[in-house]
């Protein structure tokens, strides 16, 4: 009797548990989705916010947020694929394997605000780009990484020996290999590891404060689209930042919906791309 | 004749591959060394740039020093109590955290019917997802009210307590505890499931219930993993700062509860914009003494793996 009195009670817990987690997300979404979606509205999200005309908008934080992602992809993508290539498919048993995978660790381990402090110093200041998108970029280049060398990697793994060695067997170069078979068979790995990348990028904001600035104007036409990345640009996850801090509340919940947007969108891409390739596996 | 050209060109064709074979292993070399210089330069810039104020101030003076007023006449460069904060506040965080996370991850690879677990799973991985300073706003909204109501019933009558209006330690550990779970229920989770079968069989057949052998078994069996689990989750909740640095307060005191607090990391966030000369180089200081903290978590968490691993074999 005592032990199933006991054995009932540990179970509750472990229910309860669970419940608890659910209920958080639901509480979250419910409250954010309540406090902000009046706040989202056309002029919200097409203006910029100007005391002149009156109006409340995020369009330059968006468009700075697109330049963020577009920029830091552009250079983190071919060297964490690069990396991981190298990782698993030339370097064997090179004993920069271990330090190469412990270093990857470390980066995947260190806190956005010393990304942040980093990127200030090194491409802010010693570099010269000052508060900019590009400096921004830089910084978070480092910092997803390892996201991107670890999905390849494991993408990469999951690739059959098989497919190795009947390239090989047929006379074809390694490269040539890795290009026209390897690749493509671990692309959906590669994929979810870039649309997780995103997500981190959209979501950042210590290592943006200092790096990337607080600029929520839109870019001028003409060349003022490519001078834009050397401007101070804030993202949407910093403007929410600075809207608490001054606590423009209802600014702040408006970001917060189109934020939370973006986050169910990744992961529902991240669930259809990963259960995609489980089923290609299974079948 | 024919026979020749062809020859050549195939040779042609033989080397120019040979060329690109090369150049594409020598990219890729120097992509897998990228990683390697990123830390060496985050190390080298970290210390290079933390260093000069312990030199100009005295490390006794920032170190082991209470008091923190950068800005006075007199300026003082204490951040002992900063430090505290971040210990204290971690490990509370843990202490709050990591039970309902084990308990979760349990359910997950143990109890769960296979539709209760395609509820929670995604809802782990959303938790995941969700951006700090989004954590940090509803702490603001939510936390901070019900924290005032509590301080103002606690500290009724009391004329040495400085009201804080909710922003305090617990807010901030309580914001911290949510957002290590994510990380602790996945890594519990697959250690759990990482398990041989043969050891939960062999359990429920020498007469123990399901829940006995959860929590006498397969924890203790699971233990290298949930023990990485949780340093995984000490090195989120110390290098979190975004959603704690309108949380916690904006003083800097002694680590209590109902007290407005800094972390390392709020610290950094809330100063850096204004701070110049040594106020400047002393936020550096701590950047550096955070930077420390997470490489002791990291080696810590490398001698966890070795270990987990050597104890498999």
């Amino acid at each position: 009797m005592n032990r199933k009195w006991k054995d009932g009670l540990l179970l509750g817990l472990i229910y309860l548990a669970a419940a608890f987690s659910v209920l958080l997300l639901a509480g979250i979404l419910g409250y954010v989705f309540a406090r902000g979606i009046s706040a989202i509205s056309l002029s919200f999200l097409t203006t910029v916010t100007s005391a002149l005309k009156g109006t409340t908008g995020i369009a330059g934080n968006i468009v700075n947020t697109l330049y963020m992602i577009a920029l830091t992809l552009l250079i983190a993508t071919p060297v964490g694929i690069g990396s991981a290539i190298w990782l698993n498919e030339y370097a064997g048993k090179s004993r920069w394997v271990r330090l190469i995978e412990f270093t990857t660790e470390t980066l995947a381990g260190i806190p956005s605000i010393i990304y942040g402090l980093f990127g200030m110093v090194f491409f802010g200041t010693v570099l010269h780009f000052g508060y900019s998108i590009l400096t921004g970029a830089f910084t978070l280049t480092l910092m997803i990484l390892p996201l991107i060398t670890r999905n390849t990697q494991e993408a990469l793994r999951a690739v059959p020996d098989a497919y190795r060695t009947g390239a090989i067997g047929m006379g074809a170069a390694r490269w040539y290999m890795i290009r026209t078979i390897l690749l493509p068979s671990a692309m959906p790995g590669i994929v979810t590891g870039v649309i997780l990348a995103v997500g981190r990028i959209v979501g950042e904001s210590a290592a943006l404060l200092f790096t990337a600035g607080s600029g929520y104007l839109l870019p001028k036409p003409g060349t003022g689209f490519l001078h834009k990345i050397l401007e101070s640009g804030g993202t949407l996850a910093i403007q929410l930042y600075l809207s608490m801090s001054k606590a423009q509340y209802d600014v702040a919940f408006g970001i917060a919906v189109v934020l939370l947007g973006i986050v169910l969108l990744i992961n529902l891409t991240t669930r259809l791309l990963t259960g995609r390739t489980d089923a290609a596996s299974r079948g | 004749m024919r026979q020749t050209y062809a020859n050549v060109t195939h040779k042609m064709k033989r080397k120019s591959v040979c060329a690109v074979e090369t150049a594409a292993q020598m990219i890729f070399t120097v992509c897998a060394f990228f990683a390697v210089i990123a830390v060496a330069s985050i190390t080298l810039y970290m210390i290079a740039s933390g260093v000069p104020a312990l030199w100009k101030v005295g490390v006794r003076e920032i170190l082991f020093s209470t008091v923190w007023r950068p800005t006075a006449e007199e300026p003082s460069f204490g951040i002992l109590y900063i430090i505290l904060t971040s210990i204290v506040g971690t490990a509370s965080a843990i202490l709050l955290g990591v039970p309902i996370a084990l308990l979760t991850a349990v359910f997950l690879a143990e109890v769960a019917p296979r539709r209760l677990a395609a509820v929670v799973k995604p809802a782990v991985e959303l938790l995941a997802g969700i951006p700090s300073v989004i954590y940090g706003l509803l702490g603001i909204m939510i936390l901070n009210p019900l924290m005032y109501k509590w301080e103002q019933a606690i500290f009724r009558g009391s004329e040495t307590h400085q009201f804080t209006g909710g922003a305090n330690l617990l807010s901030a550990v309580i914001v911290l505890a949510i957002m290590i779970l994510p990380t602790v229920i996945n890594i519990s989770e697959s250690s759990l499931r990482a398990l041989p079968p043969q050891l939960k069989a062999s359990s429920l057949a020498l007469g123990a219930s399901h829940v006995q052998t959860i929590f006498r078994v397969l924890i203790p069996a699971a233990k290298p993993g949930i023990v990485t689990a949780i340093v995984l989750g000490v090195g989120r909740a110390i290098g979190e700062a975004m959603a704690i640095s309108l949380v916690s307060g904006s003083s800097v005191n002694l680590p209590l509860p109902f007290s407005s607090v800094r972390f390392l990391t709020t610290a950094i966030v809330s100063e850096m914009g204004y701070a110049s000369g040594t106020h400047r180089q002393v936020l550096f200081t701590i950047g550096l003494v955070l930077f420390a903290f997470i490489m002791i978590v990291n080696v810590l968490l490398s001698a966890v793996l070795k270990k987990g691993e050597s104890g498999h074999e």
